[in-house]
This record gives C-alpha cells, structure tokens and sequence, in this order.
C-alpha cells in the first residue's frame, strides 16, 4: 500500500474560476448565488421558471481556454473539467510524458454529463421541429466525456472513465482514484468531479421536487427552506508518495481515508444509518479515530431532511466527539453543484486541512433544535485541523465519504 | 359531488397505501398511509387534473397539518381553482 499525496488542485466555481480565488472568497463567507442568467435559454412562449436563484459560474468565458474550432465537442460540463484539470496539472508541475502517461488515471464524476447538449437537442427536435441533429451531439453528450476530454488534452492514458452517482459522482470518483493510486495499479491521478445542468428543462425538473429554497441556502438553519443549484469543476492530482518525493514535488495534504455505503432504503430520503457507516469507513480506511477529525465539510444541502439526518449521522459516527467538531456546509457560498459537489467540497476540506482554517456557512440565522452541532455559522475561523472530513449522500441513497489529513 | 372533489377522491384513492375499499372525506392522509413522497406525486397530479398551481415546498409545508384530511385537500384545490376561474371570467 502507497501513501496518496494531493500534489494540484484546480476549480471552476461560482466563487471564481481558479482555487486561490475559491478559496479566498470561502474564506470570507461570500455568495455565489444569484439570477438565473440569460444564458439559460428560457423560450419567451413558455411559462417562466418559478426558481429565480441558482449558483451559476459566472463570466466563463470558454474562448479564454479553447479554440474556436474545438467547443463544437466540448459541452460546458467538459470545458469546467479540463479547465480544473490544466490548473490542477500545472499546481502539480507534472508533464505527462512516457511513461507516466500509461500509469496515470484520470476519473472523472459526474452527475448528467452534458446536459446543455442534451437540452438543445431535444429542444431543436421537438420544439423547433428541426430534422438533424448537430453532428457531435452524442460524444458531447456522453456522461464520460468529461473524463475523455481531459486524457485528450492532457495525454493521460491509463486507466480512465466517469462515475456517475448523483451528488456523490465526484466523491466517489476521487476515491475511486485514490484506491488505485494507494494499491500500486497507477503512480498518479487526476480525478474530480464536473457538472453544468442549469438549464431551462432542468430546472422545471428539480421545481417538480418541490426542495428548492427561493432565495438563499442556509444549511443546519432553522427557517432554511431548501438547496439551491450550483455547478462547476473541480480536480486534483494525486501522487504515491515515492513518485511526489522522486520529483521533488510539494505535498499540499495526504488524502487517508474513503468509505461509501447505500442506504437500500428510500429513493430520495436521506438515512443516517447509511451515511454514519460512509463516515466510519472513511475513518477506518485511514486508520483515524474519531478524535483525529477537527472539520467536517457536510454535505448540507440545506433541506429540511438532509440536514437533520446528517446531524443524526455525525453523533452516529462521532459519538461525544461530533460536538467538538467544526461543521460547514460550503453549499451555503456555491449552491449544490450535484456530480461535481464532492470535488468542489473536498477542495475546500483540504485547504481547511492546509491553511488551518475552516469556512464557514453562511445565512445561518439561529439554531434549528434537531440540528446542534457547530456549524461554524457566518464567519470562517481559524483553528488546527490535522484532519478532515468531506460528505457526499445522493438520491438513490449512496453515500461516500474522504478522509484528508496534513501531509508530515 | 362537486368535480374538485370526485378528482381529488380519485387521485387519492390511486396514492394510498393502506387496504381500504374507499376513501372518505374524513379521513386523515397520515391513516391513508400517504408519505412526503406521495405528497408531492399528489399535488403534481392534482395540478395536472385541474391545471392550477399548488404552492408547496417540501422543506417549509407539512402534508400532515396543511392538508391533514382528504377534505382540506378538497377544500384547498377548491379555493386555487375558485380563484383561477374568477380571474378569467
């Protein structure tokens, strides 16, 4: 067994399109949230959406990073992972000449895959009444593509393909990655998570789910009135440990411990059983105690239900420990960004891990009775964390969960 | 009977997940064995039959005090469908 260091992070986000500005705005409790923008294509004869606010990436502009010629097979869900991945890469100081290129990964989740492709798609044939489809529809489309595209781009050609589990995609992806870095099948990784489904027939389906809050999302709160949808990307590059040190490369954290479980209960309610034994597979992958764990990134959606259940879940897992524990919900700042949620959190966590610092979940506006833990409300804070958790729980009841810890 | 109340007789009847020949005005939606879930398939076929909007946001309504009887829910689609047809008449 290797050890597995975290060697590059990049991200795509509502918060800015790079870590050092995700990060810095984490840090200072900003939102990401805001007006549905006109480029979702809303048809003008048609009722408008109900849902006003979504956390959308802003400003991203894809001819900053690709040809011209290229975006015709480059849905955004793809443009958000390759981006991620070429900082991730370039934080690294990695080229992926031969050999390298056969022994290292790239696993990639996502929740829909290109999901704007496939909208206009369906648009141009059954609204438009149009007779072709555009030509790279399908391989844009493709929940993989994501993943192809960045072993194009990059040259990775080692084991490579897309996980999708909903809003655990990404979480389980980098776990996945993680495995076979620590068992010796790859020397190195780039895994993450995308997502960019916030479009107009989208959003009609999540309105359906009746779960959406109308203006903010404000997780562990009372009055919190549900999540609000995020997209965006986020990868890393993990490394064995001889194959870091052999470059001389800087560790930014040690990523310890993976766990995942399925509820084989409900379709969409949330189960504490289920996600307390992810936590406790995270922590025993890693070898860790309870009393190791100083932050936790909660999946905290913001949903009457989830978080409830995962407070429930962490006194499960963490016995007396959970309530010395500090507990944000990121999705506050950036929406829930579903298959890339887990890569953007686990971003936050190891920078919580690295700098010392836990961000914060903000529009907290007091005490909910079923939740009481410390929720880090409105303000980051400065605190030793040795180590951390960052939770996935999807629809469909699977749950996944990362261990990261300094690297010393 | 009144249509609104044939259609959400027989919406409910199709949802409920206890074996009861019928369902009565009477009884409780929790008794008819009716989930969050259900809640939400219901008002989305409710919304259908009688194409009216039901506000309803499963973080800040309970099914089990707002529409505690099938007759609440009766008299709630009433109101929404009194008010849309007022409005275009």
């Amino acid at each position: 067994m290797h050890r597995v260091v975290i060697t590059g992070l990049g991200a795509v986000t509502p918060l800015g399109h790079t870590v050092a500005e995700y990060w810095s705005n984490l840090k200072q409790g900003k939102s990401g949230l805001g007006p549905i923008s006109s480029a979702v294509v809303q048809p003008d004869d048609l009722q408008p959406l109900t849902q006003k606010v979504v956390a959308e990436v802003k400003e991203f502009d894809p001819l900053k990073h690709f040809e011209e010629r290229d975006l015709p097979t480059l849905d955004r869900v793809s443009q958000f992972a390759v981006v991620a991945a070429r900082e991730a890469i370039a934080q690294a100081g990695i080229t992926f000449d031969m050999p390298l290129s056969l022994r290292t990964a790239c696993i990639i989740g996502t929740g829909v895959g290109g999901q704007t492709t496939h909208d206009d798609c369906m648009r141009r044939i059954y609204y438009e009444r149009k007779t072709r489809a555009y030509p790279f529809t399908i391989p844009k489309l493709m929940v993989n593509a994501p993943a192809s595209q960045i072993t194009m781009i990059c040259g990775l050609r080692g084991p490579a393909f897309a996980i999708a589990s909903a809003c655990a995609s990404a979480t389980h992806a980098i776990g996945v990655a993680f495995h076979m870095v620590r068992s010796g099948m790859v020397d190195c990784a780039v895994t993450g998570g995308t997502e960019a489904c916030i479009t107009f027939a989208t959003v009609r389906g999540w309105e359906g789910m009746r779960v959406m809050a109308p203006d903010a999302c404000r997780p562990f709160s009372i009055d919190r009135k549900g999540l609000i949808l995020g997209e965006g990307g986020a990868c890393l590059v993990l490394e064995t440990l001889e194959h870091a040190k052999a470059r001389g490369a800087s560790m930014i954290a040690e990523i310890a411990g993976f766990g995942m479980t399925a509820d084989a209960g409900d379709l969409t309610a949330p189960d504490e059983g289920g996600m307390s034994r992810a936590m406790e597979g995270a922590l025993k992958d890693g070898g860790l105690k309870p009393q190791d764990i100083q932050y936790v990134n909660a999946h905290g959606t913001g949903t009457a239900a989830n978080d409830t259940t995962e407070t429930k879940a962490l006194h499960l897992a963490f016995g007396n420990r959970a309530k010395k524990l500090a507990v944000s919900s990121t999705k506050s700042m950036i929406g829930h960004a579903l298959g890339a949620a887990g890569a953007l959190e686990f971003v936050a966590a190891v920078m919580a891990v690295h700098d010392d610092i836990a961000p914060p979940t903000i529009g907290y506006l007091g005490r909910d009775p079923s939740c009481d833990l410390d929720y880090v409300p409105n303000e980051a804070r400065t605190m030793p964390i040795t180590a951390a958790i960052s939770n996935s729980f999807a629809f469909g009841g699977l749950n996944a969960v990362l261990a990261v810890k300094k690297f010393s | 009977m009144t249509d609104v109340t044939s259609g959400v007789l027989e919406i409910i009847t199709k949802k409920k997940r206890v074996d009861k020949p019928t369902v009565e005005l009477s009884d409780r939606l929790e008794d008819l064995g009716l989930e969050s879930l259900d809640a939400v398939e219901m008002i989305f076929d409710l919304e259908e039959k009688f194409d009216i909007e039901i506000p309803y946001n499963a973080n800040t309504n309970n099914p089990r005090t707002e529409f505690d009887t099938v007759a609440a829910v009766v008299k709630a689609v009433q109101a929404i469908v009194d008010k849309k047809e007022s409005k275009a008449s």
